[in-house]
């Protein structure tokens, strides 16, 4: 074991399984900051790709305001409603504010799905320009890993209602709670480099 | 265990939520409303969305200075330099070239 692996152990105390949720809460942290440099780069690209419309529509053109606006509300409700499943006692409890976070990704997704679908038939898909390529690889790559978050909210909402609120089941719900309030955070990059500048 | 176990409380949630309500409404209205030049505009979305990240750091993440891991910081300070350096490097060098080759 590493000298920062056994301080983390020292500091969990000698249980045995909350040690281990400690260096699994650790390594799930520094995934998060990979996931982080790629959506960096991402943005790198928007940005160096952003003058480069090759003459065809530019965010002015393609972005609502009021959308963008639901959208970005969607996605802080339902990182609220996360953190307070997280802090939630009961099973019923917590089973229900992850349901609800659900939705709200659901409403999220379903508002993006909506934008994308209508840009690509208005012929501003991601074969228009390099800015059109740029902002469907960064927002898409955003809207894959809140999709991927909702089945994994499925998944542990299923576990909680079998197995119960057992040590392994809550550790992997923190988890996957850094990992939506990491999404969210990434969100707002989005709307302050993307659609407001755009809009503008 | 402030990070190995991100165990907030009902309040840090909700305080998170207001704050970021109003970080998130202000550059929405700015630029629906237009009410600043356009230089203005983008140096506050720009501030707000700082001071946002910092705001979900500290009540949705649970990033405390005095009581997350020491490991936990470190990662988080060696992202912040590796994102600083590609970047700023990769604009720097783009733009170098758009106005070196006349775009």
């Amino acid at each position: 074991m590493t000298a920062s692996g056994g301080s983390l152990a020292a500091r969990a105390g000698s249980d045995a399984p909350t040690e281990q949720s400690a260096e699994k809460a650790f390594g799930f942290w520094v995934y998060l900051m990979t996931d982080a440099v790629i959506f960096a780069l991402l943005f790198a690209t928007f940005v160096v790709m952003s003058t480069g419309t090759a003459g065809g529509p530019t965010g002015k053109d393609l972005f609502s305001l009021p959308r963008t606006f639901g959208e970005t509300m969607l996605l802080l409700a339902s990182s609220t409603t996360f953190g307070l499943a997280t802090v939630a006692k009961t099973k019923r409890v917590v089973v229900r504010w992850l349901l609800l976070t659900i939705l709200l990704g659901l409403g999220f997704v379903g508002l993006e799905v909506l934008e994308f679908t209508g840009m690509i038939s208005r012929g501003a898909g991601p074969d228009r320009s390099g800015y059109l390529s740029a902002f469907f690889t960064l927002v898409g790559t955003h809207g894959l890993h809140v999709s991927i978050g909702m089945v994994c909210i499925a998944v542990v909402i299923g576990q909680i209602v079998v197995k119960g609120l057992t040590e392994p089941v809550s550790s992997r719900l923190l988890r996957l709670g850094m990992f939506w309030h990491f999404l969210d955070i990434v969100w707002i990059g989005i709307f302050s480099v993307v659609y407001l500048p755009g809009v503008l | 265990m402030a990070t190995a176990r991100p165990t907030g409380t009902h309040r840090a949630y909700l305080t998170g939520l207001v704050l970021a309500l109003i970080l998130t409404v202000t550059p929405f209205e700015l630029v629906y409303f237009g009410v600043l030049p356009k230089g203005w505009t983008i140096a506050a979305i720009a501030v707000a969305a700082i001071l946002q990240v910092i705001v979900h750091l500290r009540y949705f993440l649970h990033v405390d200075f005095r009581i997350t891991p020491g490991e936990n910081l470190a990662a988080l300070a060696f992202t912040a330099f590796l994102i600083c350096v590609m970047v700023g490097g990769s604009l720097w060098i783009m733009f170098d070239l758009h106005y070196r080759m006349q775009m």
